[in-house]
Formats: C-alpha cells, structure tokens, sequence
C-alpha cells in the first residue's frame, strides 16, 4: 500500500519536476503554496496579524477594569456604538472583548500561530525531508484556517457583535439567542469558524505525524530526533484525538441553537416563556468541551517547551538534560492531560466523587512537570550561555512555566477550588503558564529560526530589550491579579463597584492595567524588528547560533526540496555540544562518527561500523535531488 | 497610587533608555561586521539583568504580599471555610519553596555560566539518580496535598446533617430568589419550570402540600448562625453560580440539574460588623459563571441572624399565598381546606369563588401554560 503510494507521490513529483523549473507564478510562490515554508510563514504572519487583534481588545478591557473612570471616546472611531455617548465601553461588549480575546489567543494565535508555523517550518527541515507527507493537505489546513479567520474576523463587525459567553461558549447561554445578543449571529459565527479551524487542525495535525513517522532521513532514528519534533509529533496526536471532540460538541450546540434539539437544554424558562427543551444537560457540553479543551493547554504549551529544549541547549552549548526523560515526562504530560480535564469542573455540581478522582489525577501531572523544569535548570547549568534573544526568552519561560505551574497545584486541588474558581487567582494562573510560556516560546521560536526562515537576522539588542520588558511586564500584570484573585474579585465582570467585598484594590487593578498597557507596547519592538529585518536585516551566515540540528545545512534560503543534491544522513543525536575532546563545541548531527574520533564516547565507536548501512539507505528520497 | 503609576512609569523610561543606548551600540557594531560569525552582544548586561530582575522582583513580591495582605478575605465565616483557608496557606507554603529555588536558580545560573570567552560547557547529558530524586519527590509532595485536600473535598462535599435549614436559592438573569420551606412544615415544595410566571418567579407547584408556607425573597437570604444550611440550588435560564466570598461557598446553578452546597456559618452579620469595624458590613452572595450583561452585578444581600432572630424573621414572612391569593385557584380542591390557612382572611373567600367558577381542571391546566 504505501510502496504503491510513494510510486504514486513519485510520479507525481516526477510531473512537477520540469514544472518547477518554470517560474512560479506569484499565486502559487505565495498564495496557494505547497511549500511547507511558505505555509508555515502564512501562519506565523496571520498569527501574528490575530495576536496584534486579540492583545489589543485585552489592552481595551483592561482600561475598563482597571481605569473604570477614563472616557473612552478617543475609541469611537474603532469601537463606534460600542462605546456610549459618556464614553462607557458597553457592557455586552465588555464580554465580547473577553470572549474574543480568549479564543483568538487560545485557537488563532497559540494553536495555530505557534503549532502551525514552528511544526510546519522545522519537521521537515529537522527530519531531513523535501516536504510535508502531503503538500496538498497542508495548503488545505492553511486555507481551512484561512477561513476560519475571515469568518471569526468578520463577526466582530455584526451588529449585536461577537460571540460573548466567554471562550468556554457554555450553553445554554450560548444556545440561546434570547439570552445575550452575543448569542445570535455572533456564535453562529464563531461555531462554524471553529468547525472550519478543527477541519484546519486535523489537515494539518495529519500530516504533521505521517511525516514524522514515514520521511525521516537516513539514520534518523526516534531516539535522535530534536526534542522539538518529539513535541511537535505529541502534539499533534493529542490535537487528533481531542479536537474532533470539541467538533462533536460544537455540532450538538448548532444543533441545538438551530434543529431543536436538547442536547444541553432543559428546564429553562427565558423572555417570559418556557421552552420545550427538557432531558438536556449543560454539563454534558461542558464535559466535551473539556475533553478538548484540557488537551489544548498542552497543545498550546507543548510546542513552546519543545522549541525551548531545543533553544537552551543550542546556546548553553550544552546537551540537553536527561533526552530520554523529557521525551517520557512529554507523552506523561500527553497522556494525563486526557484524564483530568473534569478539575475544570469541581463546582458544576458533578458527583464530588469524580472530583475527587480529577484531583488526584490533576496532582500527578505536576510531577513530569516538575521533572522538565528541573531539567532545564540543570541543562542551564555549567553551561557557557549565549543572551541570543531566543535563549532568554526560554529562558523567561522556565520562569513562567514553573511559577504559573505551581499555582495549578492550588486550583487542581478541589476543595481549595471552591473558593478561587472562576476568580483572578484562575485567570492569572492559566496567563503565567500557558498563555505568557507559549507566548515566550513563540517568541523563542520566531528568534532563533528566523535566519533560517528570511536568510536574514533580527537584531539582537532590540531582542533583548523587547525580552527585558516583556519579561517583567507580564509578571508586572499576573503577581498582583493572583492577590486579586486571593481577594476572591470573580472573572468576567464588567466592573466591580457592584459589591463591597470587591470595593477594592482599586488601585491594584489600575496598576495591572499600566502593565498590560507597558507590555502591550513593548511588542511593537518586536513587530517593527520584524518586520525590518524581513527586509533589511543583517544577512545571515550558514549557522548563526553554531546549532547541530539538520535545517542548518541546508542553503540559507532553501528552495523547493530543501536540500540541492543529496538530503543527509544523520549519524548521531542533535545535543553533541562542548563535547569533550572535539575542536568546535558542536557536532551537527550530519557528521559522521568516523570523522570524530577524537570526542567519541565508546559505544559510539561501536556505531561506526554501521554507518555505511545508514548511507546506503535511502527510502525517501527517489531521486536523490532536489527538484 | 499615582506613585505606582510614575513608578511604572520610571521602569519604562529607564528601559527605553535602556534600548536606545543598545541600540546605538548596535548601529556602531553594524559598520564594522566581519564575515560569518554571529557574535550575541550584550552578554554581560544581560547577565547582570538576570540578577537586577531576581533580587527586584524578591523585593517586589515580598513588598507587594504584604501590602495586598489586608485585601486578601477577611477570616472566613464558615466553618468549612477556615479549614480550607489553612490548607490553602499551607499549600502556598510549601509551593514557595520550589517557586524560589527554581526562580533563583534559573536567573542564577543565567547569570553564572554567562558565556566567556574560551570557555566550555561542561558535557552533562544525563544522570539517572537526579533524575529519580526529582521525579519522587514532588510525588511525595503531591501525594501529601492530595490526600489533605481529598479529606476536606469529602467532608464538605458529603451529605448535609439531617437537621439543616434548607433554603433554595434560585439564579435568574440577573437576580436571585430564595426560597424558604416556610414556618409550618420547614419542606420545600416541589417546582415545576413550567409554572413560573412573572409573579410565581420559581415555579412553586402548589398542588404539593408542602408548598403552601413557602415564602420567596428576591433581595435577600437570612441564614441561622451555627447550624447547618443547605443551599439547593437552581437556575431558571442560563448557569449562574452561587458565590458566597465569605462563606468559601460556590457552586454552579444549572437549568434542569439541581445542585446543593452544606455550610454552617459561625458568625453573624452583627459579628462581622463588630469584627471588621464597619458598621455597614454585608455578606453577599455573587454570580461567578458569566449570565450575561448583569453577570456583574447578581447581587443579593446574606443575612446571618442568631437563632431567635432567624426564627422570628421567618415567621414574619408572608407566604406566596399570602402575597398572591389568586393562586389558591391552583391548589387542588381536596387541598384547598389546608390551603386556606395561608390565605388572609379577606382575600379568601373571592379566590375560593372564582376557582370554583372556572370549573377546576381546564382552569388549571390553561393558567399551567
């Protein structure tokens, strides 16, 4: 089956091959491309493009709670009726903001921004392949988000706005158009731009794997792949598995909203009128939406740790420590993250006993947790550490990862849930470790790749400024909003003079906003360094941070194919740095052991003798060539 | 808070200072670039930072715990409440300790193996016994956080005491209505969403006797100081969630599945006011699961009366009858006689009338629309 495949992919290479010697036309460099580089730049750029958006309405919400008293009417060009004659944020739209904000962030930009870019740009170029399993299906994925884009942008600008239940869209609020005007045209937007973006998902999930699994290089065994791939390949099985889930929860709630259906419906009387609906139940959803929704967090963190192993051994020019216990502490945090998504759900009135369950299984996952961080401290250690922007900023993720991280010990614990759920203490917590580390591993990813992705560097020192503002803004915001939420001050509200027990911390609240606001302006620094350097950077040398990794010696703008000539063979692990005895404190993972006598290790010695065999090999690569 | 705001403020400048001095060096570095090699400048500043940032933020945090120290909730009113607020100090506790070691050592270690000029990493790829010590003991941390906080998750998630006030608290957009079981019987009667009406906000079924001393209250709960309560909660629309800050008390409220939540609270309102010194103080109950437009503001004031004050309130209270005779006309006849009782006198006899004129059953079933 698959040989028959591989003649089939062969010939049809074999057709391209003269093709590509033509020029492409501009559509197909750019637009309708198959290349997986152009493709992982079009989901970094629309990424990018959807961060920009979402951190703009956390920007606008944030003056809301924090500085209630300005007058918002400098917003009226953007905002229009949105903002009263007074110069009040209105308060439905104060949810849309929230709503939007946390679903642009979670699905737009960290799943598809983050996982998009780095597993389309690195595994093939990493592995030692020409393309993604299927090109085809890759542009499908791209375009599938695409559009999925277009439709959640365009509903911001509906009449009755956006989606406003929260990210989390529980019905029946979410099911019920009558109870808030973000539930009518808004959420019928936003379930069919998620539907097109889970088809988006597994498109691109799909081929992410086959690709890992079928077209590695000669010699690229499982245990020498970069712990980046490892991540990238994880995640991708926990996005197969947990997505169409959450597509079978959104089917139901269309269902709902639309057949009559009583999925998540019953008992309800709204508007003067009880409904039909009955035998339905809002947990049931909450349930399929957890199914997927716990899994996601480490869709979102998984690829940022990943990028982060790779990033901190390249420059402590160290090994990264305990290879083997990272791949394992992965698929630990891979497989808890299925069995505890119901700690999402302590107090939704489930049986205490599942919560109980939850609890437990929630605590396991701090121990692989625990184990990366303690991992990447000793890897940082007696190393000889290079301040390359990337490097801090995985850096600033071990700091964010662990210090949010610990926090969900405190939530994951059911009977300490009760009193923060649904407070700041959540709200800070999952920002520092999920949203904030991803972010920095984005950010990590975008520095240290970028010379491989434009031939250009970014500069260095703008980096390292935008990571020191960066860096200190985003614990500036989340420390305080975890006293905040000790105070008990619950998420989603509009403004909090409503109660006395939320009758302070007025000035708390103003302070986190002029951090988020310092922050929000410290990434224009990144944007213009961006931006600039796409264009006008230093150009780049063949490898600039001295990596070991594959995508290093291809051209420093590789063509269609990757590599001109032969793709080559791996021969070694990609962590040989400062290894002793070698000249160079690093040995790309294309040299062969023969060639290093000097630093070889004495079961490496052994590993020569079947290098020839690794050579000889060659099942992915028909012809040899690029094309 | 205006000095918190310059001192930000301050922080920016300094850092754009910062930049732009970088970035002149930068501009310098670019006319004299050589060949191939990537040289990362700023190697020492940013090692320096590393310690700037570590010994700041220890001051920062240290200072900023003890300022917000007097926000953070007043000594919880319930007795579940403390219990949970010790474990929770107690897990914060132990969780500081590996948030100042890891963040110590990561900005340390930064710091210390900074890149210097022909130097090398020391190569250090594995060991399995650091790898085992760290593995097993957040284990045994964990297993001692999971095990205090599964006691008190059982305990106060298991079944009310028998003797409990029962009050049904049910979450509409954007108010709450408690129901009490009344001053006779001290039992809830059943409900049925599809009797609710602008004046029956909850559905109270009252062809069930029970129902007959029910008495509603959309503002405010009064609760007995030192016995249990027991919340059942609904919601007639969308989720909501009862939050009681003082009590540590939340729970969802869910259209078609009742939830409950067991308490008792140890102190008055009169105690709290004497306690925290604020003569105006009010418990109050919240919404903490997003409703809508006034999801921010579903307030209903809690009052924590001593037990002869309770039982006084409660029997000062006018039933649902009371307030609304005309609903005795969906009492069923072989009831009515009971019924009577929590009528006023001269509101019943022309309710009685005019059920017995809309001829029983057809009256029912269309005013059950």
């Amino acid at each position: 089956m698959s040989a028959i495949e591989g003649l089939e992919t062969a010939h049809h290479h074999a057709d391209e091959h003269d093709h590509h010697h033509e020029a492409q036309s501009f559509w197909q460099k750019y637009v309708f491309c198959e290349d997986h580089k152009v493709i992982a730049k079009q989901y970094l750029i629309t990424g990018i493009l959807w961060a920009v958006i979402g951190i703009t309405m956390s920007v606008i919400f944030r003056i809301q709670l924090g500085l209630p008293d300005s007058n918002l009417s400098w917003l009226k060009p953007i905002l229009g009726g949105w903002i009263s004659d007074a110069g009040k944020l209105d308060p439905n739209f104060y949810l849309a903001l929230v709503t939007m904000h946390g679903t642009i962030m979670v699905f737009f930009v960290l799943t598809a921004g983050l996982s998009g870019t780095f597993s389309n740009f690195l595994i093939p170029l990493q592995i030692g392949a020409r393309d993604m399993a299927s090109g085809f299906m890759n542009m499908l994925s791209y375009w599938f988000f695409f559009l999925a884009s277009v439709i959640m942008f365009a509903s911001l600008f509906l009449q009755q706005g956006p989606a406003a239940g929260g990210w989390v869209i529980y019905p029946p609020l979410s099911a019920l158009p009558q109870a808030h005007p973000g539930s009518g045209m808004g959420m019928t937007l936003w379930l069919a731009s998620m539907a097109l973006f889970i088809v988006s998902q597994l498109l691109g999930g799909i081929n992410y794997i086959t690709t890992v699994i079928n077209l590695r290089t000669r010699g690229m065994s499982f245990d020498r792949l970069p712990l980046t791939i490892w991540s990238f390949l994880i995640t991708a099985v926990l996005g197969l598995i947990s997505f169409p889930v959450l597509f079978s929860s959104v089917l139901l709630l269309i269902f709902d909203r639309h057949f009559g259906t009583s999925f998540y419906l019953s008992d309800i009387y709204i508007n003067g009128e009880a409904l039909p609906n009955v035998g339905g139940s809002p947990i049931l959803f909450q349930h399929l939406f957890w199914f997927l929704g716990h899994p996601e967090v480490y869709i979102v963190l998984l690829p940022a740790l990943g990028i982060t192993s790779e990033v901190i051994a390249t420059n402590s020019r160290k090994p990264i420590f305990g290879y083997r216990a990272m791949i394992a502490s992965m698929l630990g945090i891979a497989f808890l993250a299925f069995i505890v998504w119901a700690h999402h759900m302590f107090v939704t009135g489930m049986n205490p006993f599942l919560g109980s369950v939850f609890m437990f299984l929630t605590l396991i996952i701090a121990v692989p947790s625990a184990v990366k961080g303690f991992n990447y401290i000793t890897t940082l250690w007696k190393g000889n550490i290079v301040f390359t922007p990337g490097m801090l900023f995985s850096i600033g993720l071990v700091s964010l990862f662990v210090s949010g991280g610990l926090t969900g010990i405190i939530l994951g614990n059911s009977a300490l849930d009760i009193q923060l759920h649904d407070t700041y203490f959540v709200v800070a917590h999952f920002h520092l470790v999920m949203g904030a580390a991803s972010a920095f591993g984005l950010f990590a990813g975008v520095y240290h790749w970028f010379p491989k992705m434009f031939g250009r560097m970014m500069n260095t020192s703008l980096g390292q400024a935008h990571f020191w503002m960066t860096f200190i803004g985003i614990y500036l915001v989340f420390i305080p909003m975890h006293y905040v939420g000790i105070a008990g001050f619950p998420r989603r509200y509009y403004q909090f003079t409503s109660y006395d027990f939320t009758h302070k911390f007025m000035d708390m609240n103003m302070f986190i906003s002029v951090a988020a606001i310092f922050t929000f302006l410290a990434q224009f620094i990144f944007l213009w360094n961006f931006f600039y350097s796409i264009f006008k950077g230093k150009k780049s040398p063949q490898n600039p941070w001295h990596s070991n990794t594959l995508e290093w010696t291809a051209p420093i703008i590789p063509g269609h194919g990757n590599w001109e000539g032969e793709i080559p063979a791996v021969y070694r692990w990609s962590y040989d740095y400062s290894k002793p005895g070698a000249k160079e404190d690093f040995i790309p993972q294309n040299i062969p052991y023969s060639q290093t006598p000097e630093s070889n290790l004495p079961h490496e010695n052994e590993l020569i003798a079947i290098e020839k065999v690794i050579e000889s090999q060659n099942f992915n690569d028909q012809f040899k060539t690029h094309h | 808070m205006y000095i918190i705001i310059a001192l930000v403020a301050l922080v920016f400048i300094v850092l754009t200072g910062v930049v732009i001095s970088r970035l002149q060096g930068v501009l310098k570095s670019i006319n004299k670039t050589d060949s191939d090699e990537v040289v990362t400048t700023g190697n020492k500043f940013n090692g320096a930072m590393f310690i700037v940032v570590l010994v700041g933020g220890a001051i920062s945090i240290t200072w900023s715990y003890l300022h917000a120290r007097e926000f953070f909730l007043p000594e919880a009113s319930s007795i579940h409440g403390r219990r949970t607020d010790d474990l929770f100090w107690f897990s914060m506790g132990i969780l500081t300790i590996p948030f100042i070691l890891v963040n110590f050592l990561v900005f340390f270690f930064a710091w210390k193996y900074q890149h210097k000029k022909g130097h090398r990493a020391t190569f250090y790829p594995d060991n399995h016994k650091l790898e085992l010590i760290w593995t097993i003991i957040p284990a045994i941390v964990m297993a001692l956080l999971v095990f205090t906080g599964w006691k008190a998750w059982s305990d106060i998630t298991s079944e009310a005491p028998r003797d409990a006030e029962v009050i049904e608290i049910t979450g509409k957009q954007f108010n709450w209505i408690a129901r009490y079981g009344g001053v006779d019987n001290n039992k809830l009667g059943d409900y049925n969403y599809k009797l609710i009406d602008a004046q029956n906000e909850v559905g109270i079924d009252l062809s069930d006797e029970n129902s007959f001393d029910d008495f509603t209250n959309p503002s405010e709960m009064h609760i007995p100081v030192g016995r249990p309560v027991l919340l059942k909660i609904r919601a007639r629309d969308v989720l909501h969630s009862v939050f009681i800050p003082h009590m540590r008390v939340k729970m969802d409220a869910v259209p078609g599945m009742p939830t409950k939540f067991w308490f008792v609270p140890d102190k008055t309102t009169a105690d709290m006011r004497a306690e925290t010194g604020n003569p105006k103080f009010d418990y109050e109950i919240a919404c903490t699961e997003v409703c809508g437009q006034g999801h921010f503001s579903m307030k209903m004031r809690l009052i924590v009366d001593d037990e002869a004050t309770y039982k006084k309130w409660v029997s000062e209270q006018a039933t649902f009858l009371q307030t609304y005779p005309e609903y005795l006309a969906k009492v069923p006849e072989n009831l009515k006689a009971k019924a009577m009782k929590y009528v006023p006198a001269e509101a019943a006899t022309p309710a009685a009338d005019s059920s017995a004129t809309s001829a029983g059953g057809a009256g029912a079933s269309s005013s059950l629309r």
